[in-house]
């Protein structure tokens, strides 16, 4: 899988014809997304679990609520915390050891559309301002790399934080008494991330794993419940023109729109 | 933490609090060749930014492993000094560090004929001396002329410039506290002559069309900051011209 450059450049020919005539090698359109398989509550022990499946990608994502210090600057807020593990097993390309840069990316791509979306109320996380806050980690773990992490990771990540339920409690001489039973983390946004690969100088959505190794670039847009422009990343070697852009973010609205039908239900 | 955060950044003649018109730069001062070690390099102060940049090679591959067949292997370090910022920041690279760098490597890499060097590398490092918000683009406009100084061959240069949306209004190169206080920054790397972006991200709220004249207020910004940049880089060779006439 993780080919030599020669391999690539042969490959590359074949499904940029393909492209340009309008089709891609698995079949799909220009613009389908693969299929989307969500399961949530997948994990007992963690708070919000959900495990999504894009294809052949497979990305679990578990949530973790603890009681931390809030930042200096936002002293009333919550904290979010987002990470990304990609797993060894999930692909011959990964290797163990600490984050290298593609999961730093991953995750912090993942925590802007969360973030910048204010999708979880953090000012409700607020046990004692300036003292102590809920910390809400967000761990995004790839289980099989089939191309596409990030928007299966923000869909995997936002099912997860809906799922996610956390202990009720009271505050008793500064100390937090828990009570029986759980309400649901409150979420007040629904961010989706749409990543688009450029590849001969064609816009294709939720490219897979062959068509990741020759693209050129790539852009993700995520986009809130309002169709509102939350986050942005381009990433890869290439370049975009202004129009290519701008088409993308109309093909992201319809996107965006379609995928969160999936993921938040009712 | 000593600063008090202003109750507005913007009056209502649409005049920032920095004194500058919404779609108006700060003022920036650009200087090629400022290292002798290095094989190309360049400092740029942009309003209170102060940013070096420096290349080193195309050169032998360490670790060997890691060279490529069929081009240079572009590697790019984007760091902050710890008396850059206002709280002390640990050297370790941070996370925003990690991705400032691969995005900055991703946004210089489009304009190198990379495939001019194969099992080589360039290593272009960008040190923040002083931030103030737009670090990554002020990084990016001093990495391009310091990579055009060491002679690599490029096919334009590459010139970054954000535009945001603060308090309602759009406005081009946001300070740190523009940015912290606004609604939305797009930072965005252009190559002029070829009318390509290669940096795109965004953080905050923005509508398709509210992004749209973001994103031309970010291209006018680089077309402006680019005309800067090709003086800087005439003048060097000026310099070097009129000291061997001598």
């Amino acid at each position: 899988m993780s080919s030599s450059p020669i391999v690539v450049r042969v490959k590359q020919k074949r499904i940029a014809e393909l492209i340009s005539s309008g089709r891609r090698l698995d079949g799909r359109g220009l613009t389908d997304y693969r299929e989307v398989k969500l399961e949530v509550g997948v994990i007992e022990r963690a708070e919000g679990s959900a495990r999504v499946r894009l294809g052949k990608t497979e990305v679990m994502v578990g949530t973790k609520i603890e009681v931390g210090q809030p930042f200096t600057d936002v002293p009333n807020e919550g904290v979010l915390t987002v990470n990304a593990e990609l797993v060894p097993l999930a692909s011959p390309s990964f290797e163990p050891g600490p984050p290298d840069e593609n999961s730093i990316e991953l995750a912090r791509v993942v925590d802007r559309g969360i973030r910048e979306s204010k999708a979880i109320e953090l000012e409700k996380l607020c046990i004692e301002p300036g003292k102590k806050v809920f910390i809400v980690f967000v761990d995004v773990y790839v289980l099989n790399h089939d191309g596409n992490l990030i928007d299966a990771s923000a869909m995997a990540a936002l099912a997860a934080l809906l799922n996610t339920k956390m202990f009720n409690y009271e505050v008793e001489g500064g100390e937090i008494k828990v009570k029986p039973g759980y309400t649901p983390l409150p979420i007040r946004d629904y961010p989706i991330a749409v990543t688009f690969a450029k590849i001969n100088d064609k816009l294709v959505v939720d490219p897979w794993l062959e068509e990741e190794q020759v693209m050129e670039t790539r852009l993700t847009i995520t986009m809130d419940k309002e169709g509102k422009i939350c986050a942005i990343q381009k990433g890869g070697y290439g370049y975009f023109t202004l129009q290519q852009i701008l088409e993308a973010a109309k093909i992201a609205q319809e996107k965006t729109e379609e995928l969160r039908k999936l993921v938040v239900k009712g | 933490m000593s600063k008090r955060k202003p109750e507005k950044l913007i009056d209502e003649n649409d005049v920032r609090i920095d004194g500058r018109k919404l779609n108006e730069l700060r003022p920036a001062k650009i200087e090629v060749g400022v290292l002798g070690n290095a094989d190309g390099s360049a400092y740029i102060e942009q309003g209170k930014n102060k940013i070096l940049a420096a290349v080193y090679g195309p050169k032998e591959v360490h670790p060997r492993h890691l060279a490529l067949p069929d081009r240079t292997l572009l590697r790019c370090r984007y760091h902050m000094a710890p008396f850059s910022v206002e709280e002390r920041k640990s050297p370790a690279p941070s996370r925003r560090e990690v991705e400032l760098s691969k995005v900055i490597r991703e946004a210089l890499e489009p304009s190198v004929f990379v495939e001019y060097y194969p099992q080589t590398s360039v290593d272009i490092f960008i040190e923040v001396l002083q931030a103030d918000g737009g670090t990554r683009c002020a990084g990016i406009t001093a990495a391009s002329l310091a990579l055009a100084d060491a002679g690599i061959p490029m096919r334009d240069l590459v010139v970054a410039c954000a535009a945001g949306k603060v308090e309602g209004r759009l406005m081009v190169d946001l300070t740190d506290l523009e940015d912290k206080g606004g609604e939305a920054d797009v930072p965005l790397a252009f190559m002029p002559n070829l009318n390509a972006i290669t940096l795109l991200q965004m953080d905050g709220g923005l509508t398709i069309d509210e992004f749209e004249k973001v994103v031309n207020l970010a291209i006018d910004g680089c077309r402006n900051i680019y005309t800067l940049q090709k003086e800087a880089l005439k003048s060097k060779y000026i310099a070097v011209k009129e000291a061997v006439e001598e």
